[in-house]
């Protein structure tokens, strides 16, 4: 971090505008890292100048920032994205104008320096998603010590919480009797497959993603991935937003691409509702949104949604003009999704 | 039977019961509308006397609640007074005292709407008018009792005696009336303020009859140029008028008549068109005939003439404007007032007239209302019967899309913070009623209206470039003051260093030299501060014009060394209210390297501020 400030310090003494190089973060800008599997960052480069207002200004909070940062390690203090977003409050002409920026500036700051926020002490305001299985951990608590959890006798129907923290310092994988992790979208359908005891008749992991997982939720995944050689389904609605849910955990997500490496799992497998599903189970729909069909066009031009697979569904979906839920699957009865739909789905793969 | 109707069915109606019975036409035609005609009737003359006699105005209005819908009005002046004798026909009779001959721009209808003002007083209270009067030249003041006998069109004097009156001059005058006292939009406290608006010199107390009293203070203490009266110019004349004013002339022949009564007419043109007409030249004008006439007006009409001069226009001028709407609308503290604009004398039939226009923008002024027009015809307020008139029409028609303001379809009042002031002024504006309410909506007027305003809007776009200019120079300004040397800060405290010198660095975005202003204010006094920065690696030497609404600066620059400053400070106390900011012009510098001055002109014939008709 502070090899960056010396950058921009050295700069101004040799009497060059100060400048920063960093690597463009959008969709155009990422490749397929084919030794990983996972969409990294490419070449492409922004740069910003103290050259322009917006630069300048951008150079003047991410100093702040880091000045933020480096106190609170002298202190051996941390902080939530949240907390950081109100402390900017008293740089006035350089605080934050929204919590989007800071997380923003955040993520460019672990683009510069290679490090990750939990490295800063900065933490999500949320926590991880949760697990019921039987797959055994320990976890540190406030006492220091390590907690043996079983995350399917050890917890109670809501599951183990994943803490934002998961890496081994903090969480430990000790064993597993499992075959699988199926991830769920929504806690309705993870509190289906819980009650119809899909766990054990399957001998599934089942982790709840609450939506577009959290870091932790997708850090943990890869580490059941590969320390427990588990293979990943993820089963969500049928929707543009749900595609992208698989996408971020299976491809890495165009935000945190330069963390790809260290959060995708690019094994995972997609059992979410399809528009083919749509039509071989005959589902319940909805319409699309403006907004739906907006963003299925901006994933017919992602490039990770760039194979056959991918595109036959998009496009059938836009066709049909139709989306479904998980729970839709109900219309056949409570059991429908246990006893056939997902065997169906995971033979098919297998 | 046609041609022989029976006597009695042509029993003479005198022009009093006339209006008796069609109170309308003067514009008594509601009980809300007649308190304000009073008021209105009595004002108008009021400041016409005072500005015919180059005297301060000093008005006092009051209305008072006799019982259920009878109300007290008095008008009080500080104008010439009455003198005694004329007393009863000025007041008492109807069209007395109108030489419709002479042409002249006053507010009043010449006898008619105060008079009009008493009859209906009188014929709905039942009570008779109050007058008190008295001139400099004069011991006492006379107070008068009076009615109008409206048989025979004469005042009914019941009482007249001398009293003690402690003033100079003056005169009040006290009607009581029916009708229902109104706020709003169409109220005598609005035509009160409107009425303040153009008479800056004049000062207006207006107590209501809830006792609440509100007072327009004077903001300049400089008479109105009062206005001269003109003959008339015989394009615009009317058959009637040429065959009443054939009786009513002292010449004793046509030529003669031509000559002296009408503007722009000589002795030569006179014969030229007397031949035309193929009248006798030596004829009396007094034996001319209705077909005599009509020749007469078809060669008027074939004869070159000069047009009418503009003497007899009386402006409100761009002064009393800007310090009226500065008083009055300075509340809503517009971030903008335009320097009002008076219109050349333009030419409608024949009859001189010309067009004001003055406007204030933004501030609190509401940007999601319709613009507020307010109406003026010859320095009277128009609130009634707006979209019948010819200025709320002449607005609707400009396009007001491309001049930055909200217009459904291009098309009628646009919306936006705005307050336009329209006045169109001459001797003989063409309204559409009698009871003077709204401008007939005639081409040539229009025109001239929306060109007016053209003009006008014209300064608020170049104001609003150059708050946008000065906004982005603003921003860079900030960048290379602010910004940078506060990266150069944090840096250092991070690293704990000794802050670097960014000159080079600053030197190396900016590579201008900067010309700014900034309004400060130092104990009290608001100062216009022009910095020109130098932030280019040589030294600079430059001219700079700074041009503010008063007046111009020359100053030279000369070997302003690279990131110091040249200030310049200017104090604005001549400026009252809304300053709309320096315009700043260089020579003698490579234009390349200056932000925020204008390369001047090469001939340095500069106008300016002027603003320059198209």
């Amino acid at each position: 971090m502070k090899n960056f400030v010396r950058q921009i310090y050295d700069s101004i003494q040799r009497g060059e505008i100060p400048e920063i190089r960093l690597k463009s973060r959008t969709k155009e800008n990422i490749v397929l890292d084919s030794l990983l599997g996972v969409w990294k960052y490419g070449d492409q480069e922004v740069l910003r100048s103290a050259k322009k207002m917006d630069g300048a200004q951008f150079m003047a909070k991410t100093l702040y920032t880091i000045q933020f940062i480096l106190e609170m390690l002298g202190e051996s203090k941390s902080s939530t994205l949240r907390e950081m977003y109100y402390i900017s409050e008293g740089w006035k002409d350089y605080k934050f104008t929204a919590q989007d920026e800071s997380n923003l500036l955040v993520e460019d700051m672990e683009v510069i320096t290679e490090l990750l926020r939990e490295d800063f002490h900065l933490r999500p305001e949320e926590n991880g998603a949760s697990i019921i299985g039987n797959i055994t951990i320990e976890e540190k608590n406030r006492k220091n010590e390590f907690k043996r959890i079983n995350c399917r006798d050890d917890v109670g129907d809501a599951g183990y919480t994943i803490p934002y923290n998961v890496e081994s310092e903090k969480l430990r994988l000790i064993s597993h009797d499992a075959d699988m992790i199926v991830a769920l979208e929504t806690g309705g359908m993870f509190d289906r497959l819980v009650e119809n005891k899909f766990d054990e008749d399957f001998r599934a992991v089942l982790v709840h993603l609450k939506g577009q997982p959290a870091r932790s939720t997708r850090r943990l995944l890869k580490r059941m991935n590969e320390e427990m050689n588990l293979p990943v389904y993820i089963f969500t609605d049928g929707d543009p937003w749900s595609f992208r849910i698989y996408a971020s955990i299976a491809y890495g997500a165009i935000k945190t691409a330069h963390i790809s490496h260290w959060l995708a799992v690019p094994t995972a497998e997609f059992v979410g509702i399809t528009a083919s599903d749509i039509l071989t189970y005959d589902l319940p729909t909805d319409k699309l949104s403006d907004k739906d069909v907006a963003a299925l066009n901006a994933e017919l031009q992602d490039p990770r949604f760039n194979t056959e697979f991918w595109k036959s569904e998009i496009e059938t979906m836009l066709k049909i003009n139709q989306k479904a839920e998980q729970q839709a699957l109900a219309k056949y009865g409570l059991n429908f999704v246990t006893e056939t739909y997902l065997p169906e789905k995971l033979n098919l793969r297998s | 039977m046609p041609g022989r109707a029976k006597k009695e069915e042509y029993k003479q109606v005198s022009v009093s019961e006339f209006f008796e019975k069609n109170r309308h036409i003067l514009g008594f035609d509601s009980a809300q509308k007649s308190l304000f005609m009073i008021v209105k009737e009595a004002v108008d003359n009021s400041l016409d006397a005072c500005e015919e006699r180059a005297i301060l105005p000093e008005i006092k209005v009051s209305v008072d609640r006799v019982k259920d819908d009878i109300f007290r009005i008095t008008v009080e002046d500080n104008g010439p007074g009455i003198e005694r004798t004329v007393v009863p026909r000025v007041f008492g009779q109807l069209l007395y005292g109108s030489r419709f001959h002479v042409l002249r721009q006053t507010r009043g209808q010449q006898g008619l709407g105060i008079t009009a003002s008493i009859l209906y007083g009188q014929s709905t209270s039942g009570e008779p008018c109050i007058i008190t009067t008295k001139r400099r030249e004069d011991e006492v003041a006379f107070h008068f009792v009076l009615g109008i006998d409206v048989r025979s069109n004469k005042a009914d004097l019941k009482v007249e005696e001398p009293i003690i009156w402690d003033r100079e001059s003056g005169t009040s005058i006290t009607i009581t009336a029916k009708g229902r006292y109104v706020t709003g939009k169409q109220s005598i406290m609005e035509y009160l303020k409107e009425v303040a608006v153009v008479n800056p010199n004049a000062r207006i107390q207006f107590t209501d009859p809830d006792g609440k009293t509100v007072t327009f203070e004077r903001s300049i203490n400089e008479p109105a140029k009062p206005s001269r009266p003109t003959k008339p110019h015989p394009y615009g004349i009317e058959l009637g008028e040429l065959l009443s004013l054939s009786q009513f002339t002292e010449s004793t022949d046509i030529v003669k008549m031509l000559a002296t009564e009408f503007s722009r007419v000589s002795e030569n043109s006179a014969t030229e068109i007397v031949q035309k007409a193929g009248v006798d030249p030596g004829m009396n004008p007094k034996d001319l005939t209705k077909e005599q006439a009509e020749s007469l007006m078809k060669a008027i009409g074939e004869t070159k003439l000069m047009p009418p001069t503009g003497e007899s226009l009386s402006p409100i001028s761009e002064q009393f404007i800007r310090l009226g709407m500065l008083a009055v609308y300075g509340e809503e503290r517009p971030s903008f007032f335009g320097k009002p604009v008076s219109g050349k004398v333009r030419i409608y039939k024949g009859n001189p007239f010309s067009v004001e226009v003055g406007m204030v923008y933004g501030g609190d002024l509401p940007s999601d209302q319709p613009v507020r027009i307010v109406r003026y015809a010859n320095k009277v307020p128009l609130l009634f019967q707006p979209g019948s008139c010819a200025i709320t029409q002449a607005i609707s028609d400009i396009d007001w899309r491309q001049l930055g303001f909200d217009q459904k379809q291009g098309k009628g009042v646009p919306y936006g913070p705005a307050i336009i002031l329209v006045h169109v002024h001459g001797p003989r504006l063409p309204y559409i009623s009698e009871s003077k309410e709204a401008i007939a909506p005639i081409e040539e007027i229009m025109d001239e209206i929306k060109n007016v305003i053209r003009i006008e809007v014209r300064q608020l776009r170049k104001f609003n470039s150059r708050a946008e200019r000065n906004k982005k120079i603003g921003e860079k300004f900030n960048l290379v003051s602010v910004v940078v040397p506060e990266i150069a800060k944090k840096a250092s405290e991070i690293l704990s260093k000794e802050i670097p010198d960014c000159t080079m660095v600053i030197t190396r975005i900016a590579n201008v030299v900067f010309v700014r202003e900034d309004i400060i204010n130092e104990n009290g006094v608001k100062i216009s501060r022009s910095s020109v920065v130098n932030y280019t690696m040589d030294k600079i030497s430059m001219n700079l014009k700074i041009v503010f609404p008063f007046g111009e600066k020359d100053m030279e620059i000369r070997d302003l060394e690279p990131s110091k400053s040249y200030i310049f400070d200017q104090e604005l106390s001549r400026i009252t209210g809304g300053y709309s900011g320096a315009e700043y012009y260089f020579t003698g510098i490579n234009p390349v390297y200056v932000q925020g001055a204008e390369e001047l002109p090469a001939d340095w014939n500069l106008k300016g501020v002027e603003t320059v008709e198209e």
